[in-house]
C-alpha cells in the first residue's frame, strides 16, 4: 500500500505545468504593441483613480466579514471530526456538540442584534 | 498480468486504507499519471464543452440561437474562443504589483483542477484487453471532502490577490467582494455538508457514494442539499450572485486589468469551479457514480459496474450545470446587502438548525431506547406546535411596535462599558464630537452671514422691487 497523498503531488504537476505553460505561451505568441493608454489602469472616460498597490481603500465592512468568518469556519472544523466519529462518540460527543453550538449562537446573536450583519 | 490479479484478490480482502472503500493497491506511479493528465484532460475538455453548452442554452431562453457557426452546431465556438485569446497581447498595467499580478490567475487555475483529484468517477474499472483493475479515481483519503473545501477556499487567493495588485479601483473592490462573497458562503456550505459525514460516517468520497447504497442522501437531507445548491452558486460567483464581476458597477470586477491567457485563467477557473462544485454536489447528494433508480435495479445491478457509473456520474454533473445555466436564464442579480442578508441571516442559521435536528436525531435513534416512529411524530407534532407558536406570537407582538417607539428617544451612551460599543435597534448615537463641532461653526457663520448680510440685504431688495 502506497501513501494515499502521493497522488496528489502528479496533479499538482500537471496542473502547474499547465498552469505556467499557458501565460508563457501566451507571452511568447502575443503580439507586443507599446502604447501608453494601454497601461494605464481602467477607468471610464476619466483620468484613473490614483490607488497604488497596498493603498487602495474599501469599506471596513468586507474586514468584519472576514473576522466573522473566522470564528464560525473553526466551529464548522469542529464539527466535522465530530460528525465523522458521530457513533463512536456517542451521547457524550452528540451533548458536548450541542452545548458548542449553543455558545457559538450567542455570539451569533449578539453581532446580529449589534448590526454586525447589516450592510447599508 | 497474472500476479497483478492475484494482488487484487488479496487486496480486496483486506482494505489497503481503514475507511476507505475503494482500494488503490495496484496503481503505480505511471498510473498516477496516467490518471491526472487524464483528469486535466477531461476538465479542459469539459470546460470547452460547458462555454457552448452555456451559451446556447442561455439563447435558447431568451429566444434566440446562440453559436451556430464554428463547427458542428458551433461546437468549435469555445477552441476558436481559447485560440483567439492565446494570441492576444499579454499586457501588465503600469501600476500592478508583477509578481502578485502574474502569479494570481496561476493560483486561480491551479487550485480549480486539483479538486477533481478525490472525486470517484466510477467504481473499480478493468482496462479493455487487461486483467488491471484500478478505481475510477485519482485517490481518496479519510479527509478528502476537507480536502476539497482546502482547495477551495485557496481558490479564493487567486482572486483577491488579482484584484488587489493591479493597482486600480474596480479590480480591488471587485476583488473584497468576491472574498466576502466567497467566504460568507463558504460557511453555509460547509454547515451543510456537516449532516452527510453524519450519516455516512466518513470524509472519504468513495465511502460516501458507498454509504448511498440503499438512498441518495438529497432525500433524507432535502434542506441540507438546498442550502449547497444555493451556496454553490454563491461560492462560484454566477449569476445570481456574481456581484464581483457586476458589469454594470464594477466593469468586469478583479479581471478587468487582465488580458489575454491571464484573463482566460480566471475564465477557466470560473467554469472548473463549477464543474468542482456540480461534482461534490453528485458525490455527496446524488449518489455519485450510482446509476438512478430504476436503472440500478435491472439485471442484479448490472448498470453499477464496469463502465457504465462513469455515464451517470457524467449525467448527474451535466444536471447540476443545466441548473446553473437555468438559474442564470431566469433570475435577475441581487444587490449586495440583499446577498450578504441572506448568506448571513439566513443560509447560517437555516444550515445549524438543520444541523441540530439531524444531530438529536440521529442521536435519539442510535442511542436511545425510544422508537423511530414515535420519535418522528413526536417532533413533527413539536414541529407544528412551534410554527403555531411562531404565528401567534408573530400576530400578539403587531401591537407592539408603536409602544416600543415611543421609549426609544431616550440618549444612548457608547461609551457607557468602557469600549464604544454600536448602537441596538431604536437607540440614536450622539453626534460625534467633529460633527458637533461643525454643527457649531456653521451656526455661528450662518449667524455672521445674517448680521453682516442684515445691511445690503435690504439695499436688493429695494433695488429688485425698484426694478420691478
Amino acid at each position: 500500500m502506497s501513501n494515499p497523498y502521493v497522488p496528489l503531488l502528479f496533479l499538482m504537476g500537471v496542473a502547474a505545468v499547465l498552469a505556467l505553460g499557458g501565460v508563457a505561451a501566451s507571452a511568447i505568441i502575443g503580439p507586443k504593441r507599446y502604447n501608453k493608454a494601454k497601461l494605464e489602469a481602467y477607468e471610464c472616460g476619466i483620468e484613473p483613480t490614483p490607488n497604488a498597490v497596498g493603498g487602495g481603500r474599501f469599506p471596513i465592512k468586507y474586514y468584519l466579514v472576514a473576522m466573522t468568518f473566522i470564528i464560525f469556519d473553526i466551529e464548522v472544523v469542529f464539527l466535522y471530526p465530530w460528525a465523522v466519529e458521530f457513533r463512536t462518540l456517542a451521547v457524550f460527543g452528540l451533548v458536548a456538540i450541542l452545548a458548542f453550538i449553543a455558545m457559538i449562537t450567542v455570539p451569533f446573536i449578539y453581532e446580529w442584534r449589534r448590526g454586525g450583519f447589516e450592510w447599508d | 498480468m497474472g500476479a497483478l490479479a492475484l494482488a487484487a484478490t488479496v487486496a480486496t480482502e483486506t482494505p489497503a486504507v481503514p475507511g476507505i472503500a475503494a482500494d488503490f493497491s495496484n496503481d503505480n506511479i505511471w498510473v498516477y499519471l496516467v490518471k491526472a493528465v487524464l483528469i486535466i484532460v477531461f476538465l479542459l475538455t469539459s470546460v470547452l464543452m460547458a462555454l457552448w453548452f452555456e451559451r446556447r442554452l442561455v439563447a435558447r431562453m431568451q429566444v434566440r440561437i446562440g453559436p451556430n457557426v464554428h463547427g458542428p452546431l458551433g461546437l468549435l465556438q469555445a477552441v476558436a474562443d481559447a485560440m483567439k485569446l492565446l494570441m492576444k497581447e499579454d499586457i501588465t498595467v503600469k501600476m500592478a504589483d508583477k509578481v502578485v499580478y502574474i502569479l494570481a490567475p496561476m493560483i486561480s487555475v491551479f487550485s480549480s483542477l486539483l479538486i477533481y483529484a478525490v472525486i470517484p468517477f466510477g467504481p473499480e474499472v478493468r482496462i479493455p484487453f487487461t486483467d488491471f483493475t484500478t478505481p475510477a479515481q485519482l485517490t481518496d483519503f479519510p479527509v478528502a471532502v476537507l480536502y476539497i473545501l482546502a482547495c477551495a477556499a485557496l481558490g479564493v487567493y487567486g482572486i483577491v490577490l488579482g484584484g488587489w495588485s493591479s493597482g486600480s479601483t474596480y479590480p480591488l473592490l471587485g476583488g473584497v467582494r468576491s472574498t466576502a462573497q466567497i467566504i460568507s458562503y463558504e460557511l453555509a456550505m460547509g454547515l451543510s455538508l456537516v449532516s452527510v459525514f453524519l450519516l455516512a460516517g466518513s470524509m472519504s468520497t468513495s465511502e460516501i457514494v458507498n454509504q448511498q447504497e440503499r438512498f441518495w442522501y438529497a432525500l433524507p437531507l432535502l434542506p441540507a442539499f438546498i442550502l449547497y445548491v444555493i451556496s454553490m452558486i454563491g461560492e462560484t460567483n454566477r449569476l445570481p450572485f456574481d456581484l464581483p464581476e457586476a458589469e454594470g458597477e464594477l466593469v468586469s470586477g478583479y479581471m478587468t486589468e487582465y488580458s489575454s491567457m491571464k484573463f482566460a485563467w480566471f475564465f477557466l477557473a470560473e467554469y472548473i469551479n463549477m464543474l468542482n462544485v456540480s461534482a461534490v454536489a453528485t458525490t455527496l447528494f446524488f449518489g455519485g457514480w450510482r446509476a438512478p433508480w430504476p436503472l440500478s435495479a435491472i439485471n442484479d445491478g448490472m448498470f453499477n459496474q464496469g463502465w457504465w457509473p462513469i455515464l451517470w456520474f457524467l449525467a448527474k454533473v451535466w444536471f447540476f450545470m443545466f441548473i446553473f445555466v437555468w438559474v442564470r436564464g431566469t433570475l435577475l442579480r441581487f444587490r449586495y446587502d440583499q446577498f450578504m442578508k441572506l448568506g448571513w441571516k439566513i443560509l447560517i442559521p437555516v444550515a445549524l438548525t438543520w444541523l441540530v435536528i439531524v444531530a438529536i436525531y440521529q442521536g435519539v435513534v442510535e442511542f436511545g431506547e425510544i422508537d423511530r416512529q414515535f420519535f418522528i411524530y413526536a417532533s413533527l407534532a413539536l414541529f407544528v406546535i412551534a410554527i403555531l407558536g411562531l404565528v401567534v406570537s408573530s400576530f400578539a407582538t403587531k401591537a407592539e411596535p408603536e409602544v416600543a417607539k415611543k421609549t426609544e428617544a431616550e440618549p444612548f451612551d457608547a461609551f457607557a462599558g468602557g469600549f464604544p460599543v454600536p448602537p441596538l435597534p431604536g437607540q440614536q448615537l450622539p453626534p460625534s464630537p467633529r460633527a458637533a463641532r461643525r454643527a457649531a461653526a456653521a451656526a455661528t457663520a450662518a449667524t455672521a452671514v445674517l448680521e453682516v448680510e442684515a445691511e445690503p440685504d435690504t439695499t436688493t431688495k429695494t433695488e429688485g422691487t425698484s426694478g420691478d
